[in-house]
Order: C-alpha cells, then structure tokens, then sequence
C-alpha cells in the first residue's frame, strides 16, 4: 500500500534480483535465525545475561540491511537488529559483546561497520539519523550517502519519531525511517500502541512518501529499500518503510509473553515463518535445491560456533576504560577518581 | 535595532584585528564575533536552532552570521529542542562541529533525553569512535523580568552527568574566549551564557586570552590559562566565589565590604565542570573563609560541590563553614519577585558576615 506523495519513480540499479542474490539472501537470513535462537539458548545456559530475540523479523532485518551501499551509507539500528548487522557485515562477536555485557554500544568499530553503536533508548537515534542525513546536504557530494533509521511501532509513541519526521521533511534530508511493526511492544499490542492501526500512514502529514510492506516476504523488503534508497539518494528526501512483521519470541531473555498472549493466539498472528515461506519460493522458482539448503544450515552453525567462540574469549574490559572512555580530554577531576580506583582496587 | 546596527559593524570589523587590540564590546558583540571567526577558521562548523538564521537570534548573538556564512552554515530549525540536539547528534557522527543554541535555558528540558542520553554518551558507548564535538550555547540565568521558564541556572543539573563539560563566562573578554576555546574541542561543552550581561561593554582583547589589567600577583592564574577559574579581585579575608552574573555583584559587594575594611577577594569559577579545585585552593588557602553565590535553588546547588572541594583542601586552616548565598528552593518566580530570589547585594554582604563573625565552640 503506497499513500501519497508517492515515491519519485527510479529505474536505476532496479533490476530484479539474480539467482545468486536469492541464494545469498537466503543464506543471511539462515545465519541470523540460528545465530538468533542460539542466542536465547546462550542466555539459558548462562554465556550471555541476556538477549533480544528478533525471531520473525528476519526477511524485515535482512531484507533492508542488504540494500544499504556500505561505502557510504549509514546506519542507526536500536538494540534488535542483530539481522540488520549481520546482513550488513558487522563483526558478530562485536555485536553480540553488547549482550555478553562486554561494553553497551559493542565491541564493533561504528565508523567501520557504517552501523551505529547500538541503542538501548527506543527511538533515541532516529533524530541522529536526520542529523547525519543533514550531513551529507550540506557536504554537498553528488550520490550522497543515506542514513536509515530502524524503529518499531512501540518507538513510534515517541515525541521524537515525530521531530524526526518532521526535520527531515522540512530539511529535504536523506534518510530513511525504516519500521518494523512487529505487533507488540513487550506486553502492549499495535491496536493499544498505535492510533489509526500504521505508522506508514502518519508519513503523508509531513508530505514524505510512504511504504507499508509485507514485512515476512525478503524481496518485498529488499526492493521496497533499495527503491527508497534510490528516492534519497537522488534528492528527493526523506522515506518511511512500514515492515508489517510479527514478533514471534519474547521481548527479551526476561520476558514471559504467556503472560499477555496465548500460544494459540502467536500461532494465528504470526502467520507463515518467513525463513520457511522463502524456502519454498526458492524451491517452487528452481533457484535454489534441498542440498543448498543444508548446506546453508551448515554454514549457519559453523558461524554460531565461532560466534560463541569469540563471544567465550572475551573477558571483561580494563577497569580503566570506565574512564578513559568518558572524555577526548578527560578532566583532572575524573584523571584523579582514575587513580584512586586504581591504587584501590589493587591493594585489596 | 541600534544593537543590531553595532553587531554587523562588528562583524565587519573581525578582519583588521590587530595585536593587543583590546576593544570595547558588549557580551553579544563579544559572543557574534566568536561564532563568526570559528565558521571562518572551521568550515565543519555549522550553527542552528530557533530563530537563528535571519532572526540572528532572539538575542542576536547569531546575528548577520547567515548573510555573511551562508545558509548552510548557519540556519533555522523547527521548533523542537530534541530534535536540535537529537540533530547535532547525528552531524557530530558525520563530522561536523555543531554549535546548537537553545533559546532559553528553560527549553533545554524537552531536550534532556539527548543530551543525557545521548550527546553525554556517545563519545563512551562508541569507544571514543564518535566523538561529540558539540557546544550546546544556552542563554542562562535570571535577572530579564522574562517569563516562567526563561530564567533557569541549569549548570548543576548538566555538571552532575558524565561525558559533559560546563562553562559559563561573566565578562565579554572571557566570553569571547571561551566560546573560541569550547567550539574547538572535541568532548560537548554546555556553555551558558549569563543574559542578563549580554548587553553589559567590556574590554575584549580578541589577541590575547590573558587579562591584561589583572591585578594580582604574579603565579595567580590571569586568565590565559582557558580551562581553569580567575581572581578578579584580589583580597586577603575572604573569598566569594561566583559564575555568570553573579561574578559582578560580587565584584559590587567587594567594593561596598571594602569600605568597610573587609578585604574580598572575588574568583570566577568559570568552568562549572571540570571545577578548578586547585584556584579554589589557592584562593581560600589564602583568605581561609569562603561564601559562594550562585542563583540556582540552594539544595543541592553547585555551591555545595564547591565548598566540599573548599573543605577537602583547606580544613585545617578555614576559620568558618563555607557559606552559601544562592537562589531559594522554589520554583523561579515572576519578575516582580526576582529580585528577592536572586542573591542581591545585602543577602551576601549577611553572608561575608556571618562568616568572619563565626567563632569555633
């Protein structure tokens, strides 16, 4: 469902995926699934504190992620785009050591990885998204870059979803507001969430074109991306994507969803799994075989392994990184407070 | 509009600056001129917020700044503060140095949860990869008749978050220099500026961060040094430590305690965080009876910080508690009461008072 002011219609670099690309879409979304669930097992088994599962959002978080142009795009994810980052190439163990305790933002390099530290304040980097965007206006490079901004429909309350939207239209800023309705912020439904029942319609009071896609089917989110990328990059300002998805775990390792809804009532909502519902596109197109797809399983887990691997080796980060980290030029005051912590904790 | 007038002359002026070229310039002249000379030496600074762009401000501190810069430098934004600095976030992290403004100190609460959250932040969550080269300019501080919510002294409230740094100048020479010195650094700096001295003419070196016309001894801290606090009046019994606006009502309350025979020195803090521990120090090591005067609400105030750092280094040899003199616990009132709230002349003349009167026991 497109709502007014459309997309600025582009032709370039719209071709329809190869076969190669479907396989390797597949593949992506195979890694995240069993990196996804191993996770929550990691958690169970005590590797990890915690986790936010996004389980069913794998052709959403694929989806778009790989339509991002690495070289110069950028991306603000919030604290459940495991999918996103892997699809996008970002060190797993990195991005894992956020939820192994390591260090808030993770372990990955942000400049590097062209995805930001990740964010545990729901829609708290959605205005950074339109401040970056702004960015590559006023740099003035032809084929600027574009930022996407990953939100959900709980986010969407936010007072600064609504700031975002509203600069970004008024500034003409390349970014893409990328929304992955998932139906529940943690106990609350999408109907006790948002007014109107969509986030992609709210787009057309700010004069921004709008998406509201079928969120479980990858290549619908693929194209829907890569044709907003396309809109941002020519000038044409900012797009929503609305990812009609559902979130089939919990919110997090803490969450008890049979607390707020029935197994029965997951099963009706949830609808098809869209790593399975992919499976068989691929199968009934002849693009991709039963060996394929064991073998991408297998790639799956050799990659868990490592992952948890990775994840297993990192101790904890040097004390003294709470404070160099603070400041480019730390204060006497915390230099001192550095020092005492220091004599302290060693002469105990 | 005279005002407006002198503030494009002085833009115009900013080329023939000559050594030792000490002008005499109000705070908005001293401030325009900074924000004009770092566009021109730093082509990744940008400035915005409400009102200016072709306003120049409602205080005119960005004033002719567009005209001269262009509108991609310097530019209007909607009227939403976390969205100002949510913004500032995001052109940080591409390389920019943003100078955001808020309009008045009160607006800067919609804004909290970006720069507590996030502006505070990002240089740690990131590793030092993001830094936040951002100088948030906050016209601060009581003393206009404004109405609710134009009047607030923010400074304790930001210096108690980490990752923030908090200056505020009282005098256009310092004012000139430290928004300089804030805008080139690369951590986020809340530089609040007292409205109440906007329009208050100075002697403003632009060559020279140095006081020329201190008059303390030689080893005192003058001034040049832009990251520490400065004696600007020296005295033997007592010291008032003071920022923003508070810094020339003390400079009055001296100058009446002198008649007196009192001898009152009078050091600006200057910086709100990091805090120059050692000029206090110094200072009430010195005159060993210190009174801090601050117009934010007396609990949990910055004077507290103040005199704990005043006992941590000179208990042995203070003759009383450090007193504070300082705004009341309530809510800024209206500008029929604002006189009675803001620390006026007799409430810290009581004050040095009750201080030298102290006895132990």
């Amino acid at each position: 469902m497109t709502t007014e002011p459309a997309l600025a219609a582009v032709d370039d670099d719209a071709a329809p995926l190869t076969h190669h690309q479907l396989r390797e879409l597949y593949t992506l979304m195979a890694a995240v699934r069993h990196l996804d669930t191993s996770a929550v097992a990691w958690q169970r088994q005590g590797i990890i504190p915690g986790y936010a599962p996004e389980l069913g959002q794998e052709a959403a978080q694929v989806g778009s992620g790989y339509a991002v142009d690495r070289t110069r795009d950028f991306v603000f994810p919030t604290y459940r785009e495991m999918g996103v980052a892997r699809a996008m190439g970002v060190d797993m163990v990195g991005y894992m050591s956020t939820h192994k305790a390591t260090w808030h933002g993770g372990m990955y390099n942000p400049l590097e990885s062209r995805f930001a530290p990740i964010q545990a304040v729901v829609a708290g980097s959605v205005l950074h998204a339109v401040g970056w965007a702004h960015g590559q206006t006023l740099s003035g490079a032809p084929d600027m870059g574009v930022a996407m901004t990953y939100f959900g429909d709980g986010a969407s309350s936010q007072g600064d979803v609504h700031e975002a939207m509203n600069f970004a239209a008024v500034m003409n800023a390349p970014v893409i507001f990328f929304i992955q309705n998932n139906g529940w912020a943690i106990s609350v439904p999408t109907d006790r969430q948002v007014a109107g029942g969509s986030v992609a319609a709210r787009a057309a009071g700010y004069g921004i074109p709008s998406l509201q896609i079928d969120g479980n089917d990858v290549v619908a989110v693929y194209e829907a991306t890569r044709s907003a990328f396309a809109h941002c990059r020519a000038g044409n300002g900012p797009v929503v994507i609305e990812a009609m998805t559902y979130r089939r775990g919990p919110h997090s390792t803490a969450d008890d969803p049979g607390r707020y809804r029935t197994l029965e009532e997951e099963r009706l909502d949830a609808g098809g799994d869209p790593l399975e519902r992919f499976k068989q596109r691929l199968l009934a197109e002849g693009v991709a075989d039963e060996a394929f797809f064991a073998a991408a399983q297998r790639a799956a887990e050799e990659e868990e392994e490592a992952i948890r691997a990775g994840i297993a080796d990192l101790g904890p980060r040097p004390g003294s990184e709470m404070f160099s980290l603070v400041f480019q030029e730390p204060t006497p005051a915390l230099q001192s407070q550095a020092t005492a912590w220091r004599e302290e904790s060693e002469h105990v | 509009m005279s005002e407006t007038t002198t503030t494009v002359r002085s833009i115009g002026d900013s080329t023939d600056t000559g050594a030792s070229d000490v002008q005499q310039m109000s705070m908005q002249q001293a401030l325009n001129r900074a924000l004009d000379e770092v566009l021109a030496e730093n082509p990744k600074t940008v400035i915005f917020g409400e009102d200016c762009g072709r306003l120049g401000g409602v205080f005119r501190i960005t004033d002719g700044l567009q005209a001269k810069h262009g509108e991609e430098r310097v530019f209007d934004t909607p009227l939403a503060e976390s969205g100002i600095l949510g913004m500032s976030v995001g052109l940080a992290m591409a390389g920019f140095h943003p100078i955001p403004e808020v309009q008045f100190d009160g607006f800067a609460y919609p804004a909290i949860n970006q720069i507590v959250c996030q502006i505070a932040r990002m240089n740690y969550r990131s590793r030092g990869t993001l830094p936040m080269p951002i100088t948030l300019r906050v016209p601060s501080f009581g003393g206009i008749r404004a109405p609710e919510h134009h009047g607030e002294s923010l400074e304790a409230l930001f210096a108690h978050v980490p990752g923030l740094k908090v200056v505020s100048p009282s005098n256009p020479h310092d004012a000139y220099h430290l928004l300089k010195y804030a805008a080139t650094r690369p951590d986020p700096v809340i530089f609040m500026e007292p409205k109440s001295r906007y329009w208050q003419k100075g002697p403003v070196d632009v060559a020279h961060a140095a006081h020329g016309q201190a008059t303390h001894d030689a080893g005192v801290d003058d001034g040049g040094s832009l990251t520490g606090a400065r004696v600007v009046r020296d005295g033997r019994h007592l010291t008032l430590v003071a920022w923003g606006a508070m810094v020339s009502r003390c400079l009055q309350v001296a100058e009446l305690a002198a008649e007196d025979g009192i001898d009152v020195e009078v050091l600006d803090l200057r910086w709100l965080k990091p805090i120059d521990a050692e000029a206090l120090a110094r200072s009430v090591g010195k005159t060993r009876r210190a009174v801090v005067v601050h117009e934010a609400p007396l609990t949990s105030g910055l004077g507290a910080e103040v005199a704990q750092l005043i006992t941590q280094s000179c208990f042995e040899t203070l003759k009383a508690p450090v007193e504070r003199i300082t705004g009341f616990d309530v809510p800024y009132p209206s500008g029929d009461l604002e006189d009675e709230y803001i620390p006026n002349i007799d409430r810290i003349l009581f004050g040095i008072q009750r201080v030298l009167e102290y006895r132990r026991g």
